[in-house]
């Protein structure tokens, strides 16, 4: 019985996030934690960090967790289930329809809009992570961090000048900082 | 069979080493898709963005069901899915025995917090190769409505279905308009 409340608790964050990671916090708080009381406040918060800390989707991280929590593996299994179960109906669908109607002259039009926002979106993402990246973080007045601006400017111009994998240069960008705030503490 | 193994490894090793946001991870995916193996143009792959932007759901998760299923139907739909969440829940699973520990761990947090630099510079480096494509395209409307967009998500903080949706409409008024003043 836990097990299909579980899968519809997770559903129900599936369906309802749109947006992305921050769009599925507030769905997550107020069913698993508010709601079933599944797991505390504090172990939610805690959730946060590590699922900001680890690759992959908030709502993906926070299903496993969650259902590793209650059932073990398999409830994190069900839980991960719910949450994508709605994905892989919807955009499936909507794959089906861009293909069908994409010779459409109003589905081109809306279509070469939103591409021109997509891009100015991907943008606006890349500068918050850079702002977020260079300066210290709980400094008072933004204080720029030496350091990280050096690492993005390496990264950027590697990535620019050559074509080059982006996640080694992503790995290596992480073990420089690693490494540089070791030797200068 | 070979091809729906491949993306399988793709995505798996994408999704297991790409921290951050959605757009991270579709930027990520540009890069791998369009520009090293060619199977996805710059265009559906700003589509696909857009599309798994404003469906319900994690967006990774819905870029990957879009890539997927363009690279290879419904199986490798369900090998990029899988791909996907595999590392996480793997991950997830190992640290939840000892997330606080691993919450709290300076050396962790000092590599996330470089890697968060280099993280950056991909995004934007991705960013800026599609807006140069829209100069050199000549696309007017699409230059504006991105600065817009820019605009609006980062001075303003308006959610981004909002901003889709605004843009879908402006398209579609432009494109009838200029379509009556050619009649």
């Amino acid at each position: 019985m836990l097990y299909l409340k579980l899968f519809l608790a997770f559903l129900k964050v599936g369906l309802f996030s749109i947006g992305g990671g921050y769009a599925a916090i507030p769905i997550i708080a107020s069913g698993v934690v508010e709601g079933y009381g599944w797991i505390t406040e504090a172990e939610f918060a805690d959730l946060m960090t590590v699922a900001e800390m680890t690759p992959g989707p908030v709502a993906v991280n926070s299903a496993t967790f969650v259902g590793m929590k209650l059932l073990g593996f398999p409830g994190a299994l069900v839980a991960t289930a719910g949450c994508i179960l709605p994905s892989c109906v919807i955009v499936s669908v909507l794959f089906w329809a861009y293909y069908r109607y994409k010779g459409l002259s109003m589905l081109d039009a809306v279509l070469s809009a939103l591409r021109g926002t997509v891009v100015g979106l991907i943008a606006a993402a890349g500068i918050k992570l850079l702002t977020t990246a260079i300066y210290v973080p709980g400094a008072d007045e933004k204080t720029l961090d030496p350091v990280q601006l050096f690492i993005f400017v390496l990264a950027f111009i590697v990535l620019r000048s050559k074509k080059v994998n982006p996640i080694p240069v992503m790995l290596l960008s992480g073990f420089l900082g690693l490494f540089v705030h070791i030797l200068i503490p | 069979m070979k091809k729906i193994f491949a993306l399988f490894l793709d995505m798996l090793y994408i999704s297991a080493f790409t921290f951050g946001g959605g757009f991270v991870i579709v930027s990520i995916m540009k890069k791998k898709f369009v520009d090293e193996k060619k199977l996805i143009t710059d265009e559906e792959m700003m589509d696909f963005t857009a599309i798994a932007q404003s469906s319900p759901g994690a967006i990774a998760v819905n870029a990957a069901i879009l890539v997927g299923r363009k690279v290879a139907g419904f199986p490798g739909m369900a090998v990029a899915v899988l791909g996907t969440i595999i590392p996480p829940i793997v991950i997830i699973s190992i640290i939840s025995f000892f997330y606080a520990a691993f919450a709290s761990n300076t050396y962790v947090a000092l590599m996330l917090k470089g890697m968060s630099a280099g993280v950056s510079a991909v995004v934007l480096d991705v960013a800026l190769s599609l807006f140069t494509d829209e100069i050199k395209g000549k696309k007017i409307l699409g230059m504006i409505l991105g600065i817009c967009a820019f605009a609006a998500t980062f001075f303003f903080g308006i959610n981004v279905v909002y901003i889709i949706l605004f843009s879908a409409i402006a398209g579609i008024l432009v494109s009838a308009f200029s379509k009556r003043r050619a009649e």
